[in-house]
């Protein structure tokens, strides 16, 4: 076995320095690597830019990085539910480069699986498709995009084991398979780690060989947006 | 003249049997309150999941389960959970067969425009563009006019686009309609519209082939 287990949030992210571009994963407030987005705003680190579907909320997930105007540069599909987010790139204080959310997953697949572009329909005469190379498929147009580089992957998953193996829980798996091992370095955060051998080799839904570095997260406030229930009759 | 619920009522009618359904955010998100429950319908939600349920009973929410409002959910037996890419190659792969989303404006070629007012706001495409580029049955939902009292159904969209000549039929508050080569053809009127009122809240060609029926919701 090749252990991944880092013993705290600060080992798992060492190497991180300003100007460099990180992969997070989660959708709205789900799945996010909370432990990762804690630390990053403990180093302070500056000019950063961001690949992550969306931009927190104000005082959570990724809006506290934009708080303390860290990022640099926003790539996501979607910023409804962020005032501070929308005020920064209106006033162009923020880059941000919106992206179709599914165009957004696979230049993540495409990173960690080796293809440096793919063709896809979506965007195809829109904004999005300005300045690429277009193409016709059996009578169909399609817009050229290319895989993400990135120095770091944040992702978060709910059970994980020393070797890095990951499983997700509900609709917090979203992207974070994806943006494993599309960076340099993947740090896999976990809300319960256990030893190699605990996790059924059938139930993986991440093998290890994606993920560097993998450590037992604390403190999960696992914040709900959209508060939404039924009575009982 | 129908509210968002009674859109939501009309759109329900063109869900059939065995159908897999994306829905988007807001109106779209209440046809599924009225899917007739003698059907199979399974519900995908660009998020993760496939046969989304109701919102779980009070004591009963999961952050780990939302759908694409970023709402809580239930599953219902049969359900399932996967990456975005995933999902996404549902959508993109034409897998789905019924995609209802709400738009800014429409054309009267199809296109759509959903996510941007330049200089005034800006959401973010989220999933529109993927889906509105993929999918084979497109219907939008939405008002006819905006607050300002314009129409949305469009010579030409005077906003940033999300597809081009992808939407298939537009249910309003006022009147079903389908794209055609010609433009904006009139199928069905909402109880109590007079087609003379459609006329006057279409800036695009509307096409009026003979007697327009109600809509039976």
């Amino acid at each position: 076995m090749i252990s991944k287990t880092v013993t705290s949030v600060q080992k798992a992210l060492e190497g991180v320095t300003d100007g460099m571009t990180f992969m997070l994963g989660g959708f709205g407030l789900c799945g996010i690597p909370e432990n990762a987005i804690g630390e990053l705003v403990q180093l302070g680190v500056k000019d950063i830019t961001c690949i992550s579907n969306n931009a927190g909320v104000d005082d959570f997930g990724l809006g506290l990085l934009l708080q303390n105007r860290q990022i640099k540069k926003m790539i996501s599909s979607y910023v409804g539910e962020n005032d501070e987010f929308e005020r920064q790139m209106l006033s162009g204080e923020l880059e941000v480069e919106l992206t179709p959310q599914g165009t957004l997953a696979e230049k993540c697949r495409a990173a960690q699986g080796g293809f440096p572009a793919f063709y896809t329909p979506a965007g195809y005469g829109t904004e999005v498709a300005e300045g690429k190379e277009t193409r016709e498929f059996n009578g169909k147009m399609y817009v050229l995009e290319e895989a993400f580089k990135a120095d770091f992957a944040f992702v978060k998953a709910w059970k994980g084991d020393e070797a890095g193996n990951l499983i997700f829980k509900g609709t917090s798996r979203n992207f974070n398979p994806n943006m494993c091992g599309a960076a340099r370095i993947t740090v896999a955060e976990v809300e319960e780690l256990l030893p190699v051998g605990s996790l059924d080799p059938n139930q993986i839904h991440v093998p290890g060989i994606f993920v560097q570095r993998i450590f037992q997260g604390k403190h999960y406030e696992k914040r709900i947006e959209q508060r939404t229930v039924r009575q009982k009759a | 003249m129908l509210d968002k619920n009674g859109i939501a009522k009309r759109i329900a009618q063109e869900v059939k049997d065995g159908y897999y359904v994306n829905l988007g955010i807001g109106i779209p998100t209440l046809v599924a309150n009225f899917v007739r429950d003698d059907i199979e319908v399974e519900f995908q939600s660009e998020n993760g999941v496939l046969g989304m349920g109701p919102f779980p009973f009070e004591g009963e929410e999961d952050a780990d389960i939302i759908n694409a409002g970023k709402q809580t959910i239930t599953t219902l037996p049969g359900a399932s959970f996967f990456d975005s890419a995933t999902s996404f190659s549902m959508i993109r792969g034409q897998h789905v067969d019924l995609t209802i989303l709400g738009a800014m404006e429409v054309a009267e070629n199809g296109d759509i425009a959903n996510w941007k007012i330049p200089g005034k706001m800006v959401k973010g495409m989220g999933g529109a563009m993927d889906l509105v580029a993929s999918a084979e049955n497109i219907i939008v939902a939405m008002m006819h006019t905006n607050k300002a009292g314009q129409s949305k159904l469009l010579k030409q969209c005077s906003l940033p686009l999300t597809g081009v000549r992808c939407v298939k039929k537009i249910v309003t508050n006022l009147a079903v309609l389908e794209i055609t080569n010609e433009g904006f053809l009139l199928l069905e009127r909402a109880p109590g519209v007079t087609v003379a009122e459609i006329e006057a809240a279409t800036a695009g060609n509307l096409i009026i082939p003979g007697d327009i029926p109600e809509m039976q919701i």
